[in-house]
């Protein structure tokens, strides 16, 4: 008899692993998706929807065409709670799900399992500081939806400028513990470049705002980069790219509440400041999405399966530890949890502990960025995860893949303004993704694969990976050539 | 930090005084069509050799 693997999740990583599951398993075995939205997101050009250069229906595209086609079964709904043990009226495992299609909203349903992989990636936790996100005070370009409404209020601004309004931007992070820094750096960089296109760069003030440490941390304790023969922290780089654009800067700050116009913000060394802005773009902390957990007794047991943070535990090395102790190998490498059929991949998974050093105010408070988990290591675990389990429905006892973010890199690029004869990007690869000071103790990193360059080739590269990526992720034919 | 607005003796933001700033020909070669086709080739390569290294079998 066949097996039931269910992916909860259908962004980088459960749609990754979804795909190859349906590829690599015969029909006899069952591959179910369980997504609340039913539209595919390319969250990275996400940024262009944000300043107005691409549609939302660019960026996105309908999943239930593509896994009728393949034979994947789709219910648009979320998870609610897991019961890896079954129930006292269910033998077998099973997930409890809540449909949010538009005919049965509301309507819940047991899913049961063989394998499950929680690929729910972040809850964007607008709510951990009082006046951020779309429905508050500021903007944000994590789903298409308000990337589409970030642009719209780019445009009235440009429009304020045009008149002779001078504007003041604030783009960056809105908590001390956010990640993604990633995408807030490409988002300020294309409004830069955007306003300069749109001729009213000179009436525009804009200042990145940071729970970094120093600019170039990107929530992975920084890079370094052989340069003109010295090797050269990212720091130094980022600095440079601001400069050059005449963007402003405020690091190791925490937002502690944001007001119409204005941000509160408290600094590592226990300022406390306010930033005014008239349109401010700021990305949200991350927690893991709110599922719960129940024994067959009925018992809670989701402090078991998931952290405080509502990520969930999977192989990582959890005992708490100061920095000094912090080793590459407390990282997951097969991303099992506990239950040997249940999995987490992409952002679903909870890091052991940050990258970046870890710090804490004057005052008590923690401004350390959270580690990124970006969406090359998003799909490669959906793979490999993916791979351990079809391995497993063949008879392995155990996941026979690995794909630990402290031995594999990541290949990123990072647009710094779209234009296919002026624009720029800055492409990075960095191995391994979380350095580690046992194996290259200078840096952590092994400088014959970490390099970073700015130019055209970038903003190319970006173009192509936008169409390939969503080439893939469409299924279309050769798709599973394409590398994650 | 905040970037100093100090504005230096010749009228320049402070930026220039502190920080690292590419040369006009680093700035030029950064979007000069034939040397970015060559490094369009390079960063691939580059690319590819970092997702050869991905995910392992378990050893
Ligand atoms: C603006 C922006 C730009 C970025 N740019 C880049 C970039 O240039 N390069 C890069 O490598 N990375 C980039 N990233 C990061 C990248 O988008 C993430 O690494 C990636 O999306 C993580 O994949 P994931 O599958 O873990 O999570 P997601 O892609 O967020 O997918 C999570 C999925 O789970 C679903 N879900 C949520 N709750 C439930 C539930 N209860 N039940 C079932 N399903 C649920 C969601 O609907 C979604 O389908 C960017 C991120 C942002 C926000």
């Amino acid at each position: 008899m066949g097996s039931r693997v269910v992916v909860l999740g259908s962004g980088i990583a459960g749609h990754t692993a979804a795909s190859f599951l349906r590829k690599w398993l015969g029909k006899e075995h069952q591959v179910i998706v369980v997504s609340p939205k039913s539209d595919y997101n390319w969250i990275p050009s996400n940024i262009w929807v944000g300043v107005g250069l691409l549609r939302a229906d660019q960026v996105l595209f309908p999943l239930p065409p593509v896994y009728k086609r393949v034979g994947i079964d789709y219910r648009q709904a979320k998870a609610v709670a897991i019961h890896p043990e079954g129930a006292a009226d269910e033998p077998s495992a099973f997930v409890d799900i809540e449909y949010t299609s538009a005919d049965k909203a509301g309507q819940r349903e047991r899913v049961a399992y063989d394998f499950l992989i929680n690929a729910t990636g972040p809850k964007l936790n607008f709510d951990a500081t009082p006046g951020l996100g779309p429905d508050k005070f500021t903007v944000s370009v994590c789903t298409a939806e308000h990337a589409v409404q970030t642009a719209a209020l780019l445009d009235e601004k440009v429009e304020r400028m045009r008149k002779g309004e001078r504007q003041k931007f604030l783009v960056g992070m809105g908590h001390g513990t956010c990640t993604c820094q990633g995408a807030a750096f490409e988002y300020i960089v294309n409004l830069e470049f955007e306003l300069r296109h749109r001729g009213v760069r000179e009436m525009a003030d804009i200042t990145y705002l940071s729970n970094e440490y120093e600019l170039g941390d990107f929530g992975m304790g920084g890079l370094h980069l052989r340069q003109g023969g010295y090797v050269t922290p990212s720091k130094i780089f980022t600095e440079s790219l601001f400069a050059e654009r005449g963007i402003d800067w405020v690091t190791r700050a925490h937002v502690s509440k944001i007001e119409p116009g204005r941000v509160f913000i408290e600094t590592l060394a226990g300022e406390e400041k306010e930033l005014a802005f008239d349109m401010a773009m700021l990305l949200p902390p991350f927690r893991g999405a709110a599922l719960s957990a129940f024994a067959k007794d009925g018992t809670d047991i989701t402090a078991r399966l998931f952290a405080p943070s509502g990520f969930m535990k999977v192989d990582a090395d959890y005992a708490a530890k100061p920095y000094e102790q912090w080793r590459a190998a407390d990282w997951p490498r097969t991303y099992q949890t506990e239950f040997k059929n249940v999995f987490a991949a992409g952002i679903a998974f909870a890091p052991p502990h940050p990258i970046s050093v870890p710090r804490v105010s004057s005052k008590g408070t923690n401004i350390t960025p959270a580690p990124p988990r970006t969406g090359m290591p998003s799909a490669t675990i959906g793979k490999a995860v993916a791979r351990s389990i079809v391995d497993m429905i063949h008879g392995a006892k155990e996941p026979t893949q690995t794909a630990s973010m402290a031995e594999m890199g990541a290949a990123c690029v990072a647009s710094a303004g779209a234009n296919p004869f002026t624009g720029t990007a800055a492409s990075i690869t960095v191995f391994p993704i979380v350095p580690d000071f046992e194996k290259y103790p200078e840096y952590g990193r092994d400088l014959n694969h970490t390099f970073g360059e700015i130019g055209l080739a970038g903003h190319w590269i970006k173009i192509l990976l936008h169409h390939l990526f969503l080439h893939k992720a469409r299924m279309r034919p050769l798709w599973s050539l394409i590398p994650e | 930090m905040t970037t100093p607005k100090t504005v230096t003796p010749l009228g320049r933001d402070e930026h220039w005084l502190t920080v690292t700033k590419p040369t006009a020909m680093t700035r030029f070669l950064r979007t000069f069509l034939l040397w970015q086709l060559v490094r369009f080739v390079v960063l691939n390569l580059k690319m590819l050799r970092i997702i050869a290294m991905g995910h392992h079998p378990k050893r």
